[in-house]
């Protein structure tokens, strides 16, 4: 007999290891809508698999949790067990001896206290508050709701059009949405259980650039209502097209050169290219939209002269403010916020970063474009300063690989200081405090000064990206609610306490994606329709083809390929390749169909009309 | 055309057709239980799976569309041992005790589970706490739901209502009252549709016999039944009796065999009703035209329900007429007890009705006088109960004084009937003389949304026969949006009318509306006297009572006013 084995390979370890990763995706594509308590059950009972059994609350205190929590999903709650539950996981959670127990424990005190309401339902009524009332899951996640079981349908029987027109009956900005949208859809996509959720984006791409002829939704006829849209950027161009669509007179008012809002003024041509973003606007306005560009609300004419004029107005200025860091310097020449760069850059005008040092202040998406870009306008070296670490950024994975390939360099956990000054006033380079990550504050991990020295990172131009505020100044003495910087509309669109506003956006929601913006266009068209007396149904009769009944195997996702990094950093021109026809072929066969399959067969998958 | 096979036979078929039609046009039974067509195509049972060539995984045969050279087998091994186990599984949260369940015999589960030849099950059995209210006319069991949503749908797609919904999730997922409600909050109207879909029994009505069997058995009472038109087109079906013995004489007999002391036949009453419908339509012709909105029938509780949940703006515009049962009921306790002598006390009304919201009409206020509604179904399981020998009784003439129906009052039964009576006597009152009887068969038939245009004589009157709530639904959004306008308007809450309501006899295997509606019809066709207004017993009845239609004493026995009645609904 030896004294010591080495084991490499140990069959029934290597299936579990497996079994972990299924479960892991199967939660991730976890329904909406599922009983707090149920899945609270089935949590606990999979902690208590986990527990190695050697003291009392975990193995014992677990268990008796579940009989509790049996007892209630089978109507036999009552009040006082919330109590028992409450101090059996606390007395699990505080004396458990390790990691195992308490945070089993931590699992009923989070759900037993954030879903009180459900609870009660079942104990007092024997019934959930909870219902699988949204079968499919990337429909139910995108903000506009599009049929996307629907299009990667079209899109596999290469039918482009319909696919695009499948996708404009939610969301007009397809073409858009191909190239930047953020994809919440993909989330728990069901295909997550099997391998990997489907390219949806990459799909959609596919069908914008092969559909040649889309075709926009019939009109109606002519009310002789006159609505203004005022910010013609995603949300006022979709409010726009679909008011315009249920036939009335439609004039967007926008403060710049050209619309397009942040799509133009705020995202790089080499993640939406302009030319693609005209093709878009150029979609939009053919059915038949007014568009009064450099007018400035308030300095060109008053929102009372508006008011006066059109019969509703949407406003959907978006989030273009500057947002100051609040440091001494700040006024430094060379010190630009992101939103005036991309705004400098969406007009063509020149900017001169040659041979500069630029650092850019942030961790967003913004704070990406802009570093991103400054290494494309011919900067020789681009920090990006993070007060955390990477892993915090708020930025999308691929685009802080991105910046990175492209030769930008994250310098985490330092906290901007002050900006020194040259003699001559322009900025010499940012002072900054180091810090060192520490405890987890609200889901997220907070961060605080290190026991180190300040440094100067050298700059000549030093770009603050931290967020965007709202120009609702305007607004505001205008008379419109508005409430912690944003204007105070409800979830209809519809501003509180003003009669024929509405409003929607990043200027309602803060900054936040496009397609959000898009929904909330959408949201304001049916309800400002409905304001002015109509009920103008938006329907469509696109056939959508049948399942296939393949097998589905595991099979990878195909992900869309980028330009080398040496090449893309060069121009601002367009980054991200489309799927080849084989490849989206197979991605769209990936698609479970959920909107036949499942739920979707019973409570329907599919909505043609709004 | 779409070629494929099924178990070897090459057929061809539309293309868009299912599997499991395609099955059935080629003769080839593929078994089902949540399935209805076009209402529940949902593949939850998973019992119709086949195996299809190619793909490895079973495929549902009635949600899934026929492809080109599609290879199906329906009864392959893998096709049997799923369908077998799956049956297993619904009989674990099923209650099978199935010898106490008035399903029995009438089962679509039993009946796979027989034909499935299952014997045993190793499943442990789980199934679902029972605790609705007995108090209600409709009675759901949820030990016996199999969660097949057929109700749901029936409710929700062609009813409109949507009272029922999938409840809760995951292993606890349910059928209840949609929206976290209770049954008494629900928008239920009673019609009982989701009863006469429900493939087991899990929705039922409430059993009343044990309460007709008590007033029979006690000698200081006076029993006296009235059957509605609608039974004698559907009793024979479960009683083993053939459609041509299945009288209207035959079920007189059946109701004395069981003892009641009076029988009635409420087709008397529906010639009431007419009188009284009729001649208050005429009467409200001008207020209609002015209104631009119909008068509505009232004979149909399911749709009273209805009206005056969703639509209480038109509640003004129901007929003020009592249902016939409600009339007769008011009758007997009125002017028939004074004809015996006897305090109405000691007389028990009861009504056999194709029904379950007759069960919840006779609780409405000025509606009392009928003690108890049984349903055909009830009346059925009544006379099995009572051993009585079905094919030996004798066929029994109705008793007098209101033994009497004319053929328009027979009709009441099947959709557009009541139109039909209506407008029969309506052209005598406008013009002193009838016209044929068949004048106004345009309103006949299935069709769920009729409408036609009949010259009167000096008026052309424009009406609307609906069947289905979701019919009504339509039409009432088409009359509020102004699109059309009608002058009278029938509707009944079960598709088909009466003859589909929700007390009649439930066939697992088939339901012929049309049969059940042409017996009606047939006797229609039979009677000497096909108007209501030459009915003798009526014109007695008038003559020695009510002096007239409308007079004050039929306003104050045979009519109703729903305004004061609505606030008793609970809203």
């Amino acid at each position: 007999m030896s004294r010591l084995e080495f084991i490499t390979k140990d069959s029934n370890e290597a299936v579990k290891e497996e079994l972990y990763k299924d479960l892991e995706r199967r939660i991730i594509a976890s329904p909406t809508g599922l009983c707090p308590v149920e899945l609270t059950n089935a949590f606990i009972n999979m902690c208590l698999a986990q527990s190695c059994g050697k003291c009392i609350p975990c193995r014992v205190g677990l268990k008796q949790l579940l009989v509790l929590y049996h007892k209630i999903l089978n109507g036999e709650g009552e009040l006082k067990h919330i109590d028992i539950i409450k101090n059996t996981a606390e007395t699990i959670s505080l004396t458990s001896d390790c990691a195992i127990g308490h945070e089993a424990a931590n699992f009923a005190i989070k759900s037993i206290e954030g879903c009180m309401d459900d609870y009660l339902e079942h104990i007092k009524n024997d019934r959930c508050t909870c219902n699988s009332n949204q079968p499919v899951s990337c429909v139910n996640l995108c903000p506009a709701h599009v049929d996307i079981p629907g299009y990667i349908a079209l899109v596999k029987e290469k039918k482009y059009d319909d696919a695009v027109n499948l996708i404009r009956h939610m969301n007009p900005m397809p073409i858009t949405c191909a190239y930047i949208c953020e994809h919440p859809c993909e989330i728990r996509c069901k295909r997550n259980i099997i391998d990997s959720p489907i390219n949806i984006r990459g799909i959609k791409r596919v069908a914008i650039e092969k559909s040649k002829n889309p075709k926009v939704l019939d009109k109606y006829e002519k009310t002789n209502k006159k609505i203004a849209v005022i910010g013609g950027g995603p949300s006022g161009l979709s409010a726009a097209y679909y008011l315009s669509i249920m036939g009335h007179e439609v004039t967007i008012f926008e403060q710049r050169k050209k619309l397009g809002g942040m799509l133009r003024y705020g995202i790089p041509n080499y993640r939406l290219p302009r030319k693609e973003l005209d093709r878009e606007i150029d979609f939009i306005l053919s059915v038949g939209i007014e568009v009064k560009e450099n007018i400035n609300i308030g300095k060109d004419i008053t929102l009372d002269d508006i008011k006066k004029d059109y019969d509703a107005i949407y406003i959907a200025i978006g989030a273009q403010g500057d947002k100051k860091i609040g440091i001494d310097g700040e006024d430094a020449k060379g010190v630009f916020s992101a939103v005036e760069m991309l705004r400098i850059i969406g007009d063509d005008e020149k900017i001169d970063f040659e041979n500069k040092k630029v650092v850019v202040i942030g961790g967003g998406n913004v704070a990406m474009d802009v570093a991103r870009s400054s290494i494309r306008l011919g900067a020789k070296d681009v920090d990006i300063v993070y007060r955390r670490r990477k892993a915090d950024m708020t930025a999308l994975n691929e685009e802080i690989a991105g910046a990175e390939a492209e030769g930008c360099d994250i310098i985490e956990l330092m906290k901007p200081v002050k900006i020194e000054k040259r003699a001559d006033g322009s900025v010499k380079g940012l002072i900054v405090k180091p810090q060192m990550i520490s405890f987890v504050k609200d889901g997220r991990a907070s961060v605080k000064d290190a026991d180190e020295k300040e440094e100067l990172i050298e700059a000549d131009v030093i770009v603050v990206s931290i967020g965007q505020g709202i120009d609702s100044t305007q607004f505001e003495q205008g008379g419109i609610t508005v409430k912690r910087g944003v204007i105070g509309a409800l979830t209809t669109c519809m501003v509180e306490g003003n009669e024929k506003i509405f409003a929607g956006g990043d200027c309602v929601t803060g900054p936040a994606t496009v397609i959000k913006a898009i929904a909330a266009g959408r949201v304001a068209a049916a309800n400002i329709d409905e304001y002015l007396g109509y009920n103008h149904i938006l329907k469509h009769n696109i056939d959508i083809p049948l399942v296939e009944f393949d097998d589905k195997n595991p099979c990878g996702r195909v992900e869309l390929k980028l330009r080398a990094p040496k090449d893309r950093k060069n121009d601002f021109e367009p980054i991200e390749y489309s799927m080849s026809d084989e490849e989206a072929l197979q991605e769209c066969k990936r698609c479970l169909r959920c909107d036949h399959f499942g739920f979707g067969a019973f409570k329907g998958g599919r909505n043609t009309k709004w | 055309m779409v070629n494929l096979s099924i178990d070897g036979k090459k057929i061809s078929v539309e293309e868009g057709t299912s599997i499991l039609e395609a099955a059935q046009r080629a003769g080839i039974k593929i078994p089902t239980l949540c399935y209805l067509k076009n209402v529940n195509e949902i593949g939850a049972c998973r019992l119709c799976v086949v195996e299809v060539e190619g793909i490895s995984k079973c495929v549902t045969a009635c949600d899934n569309q026929v492809k080109e050279n599609m290879v199906v087998r329906t009864n392959s091994k893998k096709v049997r041992m799923t369908r077998e186990t799956n049956i297993k599984l619904i009989l674990s949260q099923h209650d099978f005790r199935c010898a106490t369940c008035t399903r029995n015999g009438n089962c679509k589960l039993q009946a796979l589970a027989k034909n499935f030849n299952i014997t045993e099950n190793d499943y442990d059995i789980h199934f679902e706490k029972n605790n609705w209210d007995k108090k209600y006319p409709l009675q759901r069991n949820n030990s016996k739901c199999i969660k097949c949503m057929r109700c749901i749908n029936v409710c929700e797609k062609i009813q409109k209502v949507g009272v029922w919904d999938v409840v809760n999730t995951g292993s606890k997922t349910t059928v209840n009252v949609g929206n976290n409600k209770n049954f008494d909050e629900s928008k239920c109207v009673y019609c009982g549709q989701c009863v006469i879909n429900c493939p087991v029994a899990a929705l039922t009505e409430r059993n009343d016999t044990e309460k007709v069997l008590k007033a029979i058995d006690n000698e200081n009472i006076i029993t006296v039944v009235q059957v509605a038109p609608a039974i004698r087109a559907s009793f024979g079906e479960q009683l083993g009796i053939k459609r041509e013995k299945a009288t209207e004489k035959k079920l007189a007999g059946l109701l004395k065999a069981i003892g009641f002391d009076h029988v009635f036949d409420t087709v008397f009453a529906a010639d009431m009703t007419i009188m009284e419908e009729g001649s208050e339509f005429l009467e409200r012709l001008d207020e209609i035209r002015e209104k631009k909105l119909p008068m509505f029938t009232s004979c149909c509780p399911g749709w009273i329900n209805y009206v005056k949940k969703e639509y209480k703006e038109l509640v003004p515009m129901l007929s003020t007429a009592k249902s016939p049962e409600g009339m007769f009921g008011a009758i007997i306790k009125s002017y028939y007890s004074k004809i015996l002598n006897v305090d109405d006390k000691n007389i028990f009304v009861v009504s056999i009705m194709p029904c379950i919201a007759k069960k919840d009409e006779v609780t409405w206020d000025n509606y009392k006088d009928v003690d108890c509604v049984l349903t055909t179904r009830e009346f059925i399981s009544l006379v099995k109960s009572s051993l009585i020998d079905v094919e030996s009784v004798e066929e029994e003439e109705f008793d007098e004084p209101f033994g009497e129906g004319t053929g328009a009052g027979e009709i009441f039964g099947a959709t557009g009937g009541v139109m039909e009576a209506a407008l029969r006597s309506a052209y005598y009152l406008l013009n002193n003389k009838n016209s044929d009887a068949d004048s106004f068969k345009e309103v006949r038939g299935l069709d769920g949304y009729k409408e036609a245009v009949f010259d009167m004589g000096n008026e052309k009157i424009k009406v609307a026969v609906v069947s289905g709530l979701g019919n009504a639904k339509k039409l009432i959004d088409d009359i509020l949006s102004k699109k059309v306008t009608y002058d009278f308007v029938e509707v009944m809450a079960c598709s088909g009318g009466c003859v589909n309501g929700g007390g009649q006899p439930i066939d697992i295997y088939k339901k012929d509306i049309e049969e059940r509606a042409k017996v009606l019809y047939d006797i229609d066709k039979s009677k000497k006297i096909r108007f209501s207004h030459e009915n003798n017993a009526v014109i007695n009845c008038y003559k020695n009572y009510f002096e007239k239609p409308l007079s004050h004493k039929a306003h104050e026995i045979l009519h109703r006013n729903h305004i004061e009645e609505m606030k008793n609904i609970v809203m």
